[in-house]
């Protein structure tokens, strides 16, 4: 398609810190871990034990409701950890990596000359199917589901989003395949979100949907949303560009190879730039020594400003994150806040100056700007949403835990990625992303 | 300046629950936040929010109303020297001044009564206090004659506030404009003291009227088929009238503040002008027929954009009918809203022999439908969408 589909409603935020197109190698990091909690409403179950050794693609755990979905060491070593939060939830299984352990041996094999059954059967045991996540719900891919279409965005609209055209330099044949291997998996298309120009157009055997506009126009739910809405009983499949490269490598390897470039940017990073590292590699190990000293706490996000997580440096990088970045905490009282002209303020709004300067680029911290009221004004989520969707509806209809409604104002369509802007921009400071994730978690419960 | 912030942190333990003055800790806390941002971090969901929160939101709002309540004071000073006929003798500043001295303390009965209360309404249900009183309590004296009582202004500021808001669940949940339920409680319970031709003109007992002048507005004399008002008094608001909705121009002015800050929707605005503009037409259109008084035929004749500058039809449409809680909420039905304000407002004060003017009770009712209005564009909006499904399947 050469049509390029306009988005207007969103907004840019414009964060100082955004990384520079440089890349560093980082050395491979001592210890490597997998966190379930990554994966909203799973069950771990455990395959192995402290100590127990374990090559790179070897289980660690697995779903307890669907056992053939492994998930598996991304580098080889020992086992020296399982960290368990409250009632004995897990929340850390910790490798010391150890390169002579090696790898675990799959199938070397051009996905093309494969049927749908051995793809599948390759990406469940190799542990790279939780990279697929499902619309509804954005949770892991069910393997017996049929999705009617398979869904990329190539581009990340996000405050100080990695630019996945300079990632991807060299390793578009790699990502060839893995679309290649994805195509195997739906009756339907692949289709890829690009922006024009983008070196992901020239990319075969899938449906290219060039899109334009202010964030969230680079959310995979936002271009779904654009093109082929996701109605009751569907399902459509989504995964993350980088991801499509590990499961490159394995067909084009017959190994798993874990390696991700992250950005690691914001205001409190001294030179922000892209690093090449592995999946769970330690937050320590990424931003150690790059950031700006400072008299005033920090807040270090997996993840971008808007759907991230906080971490410290002693956590693990996000199973799905491509990007740290680091902002001030900002937990100080501010002198009539509100009343301040704002030279140097951005707000989705036109109540401060700062509006006047659309180039400048912000520094902005944790603080949530004020304290927490009912809804009050109108007409402020539904310009932040570039969907056929009525967002404090859809909201509303969670609070007061209708299942109907939350089913016509449409709650297949969108994940809290999709309303966090709203979430951003809100003048009665409502936790959107919060409410919205409580009402997929009762649809799942109510209706599986 | 730091040593309020730390009289506020060192006072904020009394304060907590089991501590001395726990009574007084939702004041504390309205003031701390009043002065201070407070220094709460995002614990869930985006690390970043707008710098925009109610605070900031209410208080554009009231900067929108001041050029009105500016030019109401001078208004006051200008209907009171006129009526006794020194007008051309005095100076800009005594003539401002007889205004202050006149509204200031209306504004004042005003704030303490509903922050009053507001304060206890949040120290009971144990919440922050709102913001929502800051712009209700300024909008509260700006439509009162300058003759209103104090008393007056405080029973209906106490009603509006009780049972206009807070029953409901405070600012958020009014199913009616805060403000407009005071004057209408007023309106009703007072008639002989809110109407007539006195109450439009502060005077003082000693004070002699010179002859030939009536204190009755353009309105009043409208309905009685007399069009005696300048335009060019009336767009600027030298005529008598509630003290803040007598100057098409400084409400004007607020309305630009609201529309490019984004505050106020300026779909209502303009639709609910647009009502008032077409009804105005067809009773211009139907002034010929047959059967009307001459009064009342004159009134129909009236030009039809006269209508948005005299009374209060130009306040209410920028001020009151876009309070988005008690607005429609839904993009479509604003435009709806709107124009059935200005279409039943210009069918109150014309058609209605009770009622001079109809912009409160057209916004009041229209506020009673305005989820109703909703209802059918939510419903709308998912017939569509229902059907979307219907169609691919």
């Amino acid at each position: 398609m050469s049509e390029v589909i306009k988005l207007r409603k969103g907004l840019n935020i414009k964060l100082k810190g955004s990384a520079e197109k440089a890349l560093e190698k980082l050395p491979v990091p001592a210890t490597v871990a997998l966190k379930p909690t990554d994966f909203p409403g799973l069950t771990p179950k455990l395959s192995v034990k402290v100590d127990a050794e374990v090559k790179a693609g070897d289980a660690l755990f697995y779903d307890k409701y669907h056992p053939e979905i492994l998930y598996t060491a991304p580098l080889g070593g020992k086992v020296v950890s399982i960290n368990r939060g409250e009632r004995r939830k897990i929340l850390e299984v910790v490798i010391s990596t150890d390169e002579k352990v090696g790898s675990a041996e799959f199938t070397k094999a051009d996905p093309s000359g494969l049927s749908a059954e051995e793809v599948k059967e390759q990406i469940l045991k190799s542990g790279l199917w939780p990279f697929i996540k499902k619309r509804p719900y954005g949770i892991v891919a069910s393997p017996e589901e049929q999705p009617k279409d398979i869904y990329i965005s190539t581009f990340d609209t996000a405050p100080l989003a990695p630019d996945y055209n300079f990632v991807m330099d060299g390793q578009l044949d790699t990502f060839q395949t893995g679309v290649n291997a994805l195509a195997k998996l739906t009756e339907g298309k692949v289709n890829l979100g690009v922006q024009a120009g983008s070196a992901f157009s020239s990319v075969k055997n899938a449906v290219i949907n060039t899109f334009d506009g202010p964030h969230p126009a680079g959310n995979v739910g936002i271009q779904i949303a654009n093109t082929n809405p996701i109605n009751k009983g569907e399902v459509v499949w989504t995964i993350n560009v980088q991801d499509v490269l590990f499961i490159g490598r394995l067909f084009e390897t017959g190994k798993v190879d874990f390696t991700r470039t992250v950005a690691i940017a914001g205001s409190e990073v001294k030179a922000p730039k892209y690093v090449q590292t592995v999946l769970g590699a330690p937050i320590k190990d990424l931003v150690g020594g790059k950031l700006v000293e400072t008299d005033y706490n920090k807040r270090i996000i997996s993840g971008n400003v808007l759907t991230g997580e906080k971490v410290s440096e002693k956590c693990f990088l996000g199973y799905y994150d491509s990007l740290v970045s680091v902002i001030p905490e900002g937990d100080e009282y501010e002198f009539l806040g509100w009343a301040d002209p704002g030279f140097s303020k951005f707000s989705a709004t036109k109540t401060y100056f700062g509006k006047l300067f659309p180039k400048k680029e912000y520094t902005m911290n944790a603080n949530i700007h004020g304290g927490e009221r009912a809804f009050v004004l109108s007409n402020q989520y539904e310009k932040l949403v570039p969907m056929d969707i009525l967002p404090v509806y859809l909201l509303k209809a969670i609070l007061v835990n209708d299942i109907d409604k939350m089913e016509n104002f449409g709650i297949y369509e969108v994940i809290e990625e999709d309303f966090a802007l709203c979430e951003y921009a809100c003048t009665s400071k409502i936790e959107v992303q919060k409410i919205l994730r409580e009402g997929i978690n009762t649809m799942i419960k109510e209706l599986g | 300046m730091k040593f309020i912030k730390n009289f506020f942190e060192r006072t904020e333990p009394l304060v907590q629950k089991g501590g001395k003055y726990h009574w007084l800790q939702s004041v504390h806390d309205g003031f701390f936040t009043f002065l201070y941002t407070p220094k709460t971090t995002s614990k869930t969901g985006t690390h970043i929010h707008d710098y925009i929160d109610l605070k900031r939101t209410m208080s554009i709002v009231v900067l929108s109303v001041v050029p009105a309540l500016l030019f109401g004071m001078y208004n006051v000073g200008v209907q009171h020297f006129k009526a006794i006929g020194e007008l051309a003798a005095t100076g800009f500043f005594e003539i401002f001044l007889f205004g202050l001295i006149k509204v200031l303390p209306i504004v004042i009965v005003s704030y303490a009564v509903g922050l009053g209360i507001e304060f206890v309404f949040a120290q009971l249900r144990g919440h922050e206090i709102q913001e929502g009183f800051l712009v209700s309590g300024m909008l509260i004296p700006l439509i009162m004659p300058v003759n209103t009582p104090l008393w007056m202004i405080a029973v209906a500021t106490a009603f509006a506030v009780v049972l206009g808001k807070e029953v409901f669940g405070g600012t958020g949940m009014n199913i009616w404009n805060p403000a407009l339920v005071a004057r209408a409680f007023l309106f009703f319970a007072y008639p002989a003291q809110m109407s007539g031709e006195s109450v439009w003109i502060a005077l003082k007992d000693t004070d002699k009227v010179i002859d030939g002048f009536s204190g009755a507005t353009p309105m009043a004399n409208a309905a009685a088929g007399n069009l005696n008002y300048s335009v060019a008094d009336a767009f600027f608001g030298f005529i008598p009238g509630s003290i803040g909705e007598t100057s098409t121009l400084a409400i004007l002015i607020g309305a630009v503040l609201l529309i490019i800050t984004g505050i106020g929707s300026w779909k209502i605005m303009v639709s609910t002008i647009a009502g008032g503009a077409v009804m105005g037409l067809i009773l211009n259109a139907v002034s010929g027929s047959a059967g009307l008084s001459p009064e009342v035929a004159t009134y129909f004749s009236m030009p039809f954009w006269h209508h948005l500058i005299l009374g209060g039809f130009m306040f209410g449409a920028i001020f009151m009918a876009t309070d988005p809680v008690s607005a429609s909420q839904t993009e479509k039905g604003k435009w709806i809203y709107g124009f059935l304000i200005g279409i039943l407002a210009i069918i109150f004060r014309v058609i209605n022999p009770a009622f001079p003017e109809g912009m409160m009770l057209a916004i009041l009712l229209m506020n009673t439908f305005a989820p109703t209005i909703d209802h059918y564009v939510v419903a709308s909006h998912v017939k569509r969408r229902t059907k979307r499904a219907k169609v691919s399947a």
